[in-house]
């Protein structure tokens, strides 16, 4: 265990070059108020500090209500995902020198608000259940293992990246239209499965995302990609799945 | 408001100009059906596109043809070749450019009238009113 992370917060904020910063959180507190409001907090942290610590900071040592969802801090269980200056970001993986000093945080868009930075994820995680998101094969197992080779495993490489932090569904406005929409994340688990050459349910899963609810709602908008921590290609990949229901064929590419 | 990039942009101009094409095309229905009552009826309804006013509303709706049509081809590459996706950015501002270069001379030919020029077709020039 590195020292760093058993200094004491405050010990280790004492070098000459600290930000000061000023971080603007919409907060939701609904024993409180019936209404989210905007609360500013000022700070000083170090340059490489990540915003979860700044916020952790917050929590610590100005007002223990702030309330949001962390776990790893280090960008792989997607539970930080919020709006950071207008745009969706894990709080995990920014560093506070890349912020700018004046911050400002809201929950993500298209997801019912919990408390301060807490969304519901509920609705999310039902519509990712909907795409069958796991290998679905009912021939025989072989004896050792399903093989593939290289370039099998390289056809869905992108979409195996997804931690299903919400960044993309949060970003895209046909999922503020209508929350019944499948949503970005969705069809990237669904890709993932889809292109999966040991995979039989391919053809059950285009059923699925060719409704009304499915792929087509995506207008191509792009926010996804930009949002999305894992550098995935969501447009593609829905792109892709656009595309197989439409050539009824997963091998046209 | 969410701080989408030039793709949330390209949508939105989208969805406008698309709304916008939309109430044109009511418009012009109405001003096609004047030709049931005959040909007075007609010429003397369609002098309403001859109105200062009306004519810089054209210049919106060209505007909007233009970059409806233009930005429906990026789409249409996006969706049917599997790298178009990458190059969605440059297409947007190609598309930009495209309607600004095709919207110029198309401006020029409806807006001159109100300054009392008829380049091209001096019968249909009616004075400004
Ligand atoms: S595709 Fe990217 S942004 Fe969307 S849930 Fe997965 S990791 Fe998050
Ligand atoms: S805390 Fe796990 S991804 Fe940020």
């Amino acid at each position: 265990m590195s020292t760093a992370t058993r200094t004491p917060a405050a010990a280790r904020r004492s070098g000459a070059d600290l930000l000061a910063v000023a971080i603007k959180v919409k907060r939701y507190q609904p024993d409180r108020s019936d209404k989210p409001y905007w609360q500013e907090f000022q700070l000083q942290v170090e340059p490489k500090d990540r915003l979860v610590d700044a916020l952790n900071q917050i929590k610590w040592e100005q007002d223990g209500t702030l309330t949001f969802r962390r776990s790893c801090l280090h960008g792989v269980c997607g539970s930080d995902a919020m709006r950071v200056n207008g745009r969706n970001r894990l709080a995990c993986k920014l560093l506070m020198k890349d912020v700018g000093t004046r911050i400002t945080i809201e929950p993500m868009l298209g997801f019912p608000v919990i408390r301060d930075l807490v969304v519901d994820m509920d609705p999310f995680f039902a519509k990712y259940e909907k795409v069958k998101p796991f290998l679905i094969n009912d021939e025989p197992a072989p004896a050792a293992e399903r093989l593939q080779s290289a370039e099998e495993r390289a056809r869905y490489d992108d979409t195996t990246k997804c931690i299903l932090c919400g960044a993309c569904t949060g970003s895209c406005p046909s999922v503020w239209a209508n929350r019944d929409w499948v949503g970005p994340a969705s069809i990237v688990n669904a890709h993932r499965f889809i292109f999966d050459s040991r995979d039989r349910a391919a053809g059950e899963r285009l059923r699925i995302l060719g409704d009304r609810n499915g792929v087509w709602r995506c207008r191509t908008i792009f926010n996804c990609t930009e949002a999305c921590p894992r550098g995935i290609h969501v447009t593609d990949a829905i792109e892709e799945v656009k595309r197989a229901i439409m050539y009824g064929s997963t091998e046209t590419e | 408001m969410y701080r989408g990039q030039s793709g949330m942009w390209s949508w939105l101009f989208h969805r406008i100009t698309g709304l916008g094409v939309l109430f044109f095309l009511l418009i012009h229905i109405v001003d096609i059906t004047l030709a049931g009552f005959g040909p007075t009826v007609y010429d003397d309804g369609i002098k309403i596109f001859s109105l200062g006013i009306v004519r810089v509303l054209s210049l919106a709706l060209i505007a909007s043809v233009l970059y409806h049509a233009c930005n429906g081809l990026r789409i249409l590459i996006i969706d049917f070749w599997p790298a178009g996706h990458k190059y969605q950015r440059q297409m947007f501002f190609a598309v930009v450019a495209l309607s600004i270069a095709g919207f110029i001379p198309m401006a020029f030919f409806v807006v001159a009238p109100i300054f009392g020029r008829c380049p091209g077709a001096p019968n249909t020039c009616a004075p400004f009113i």
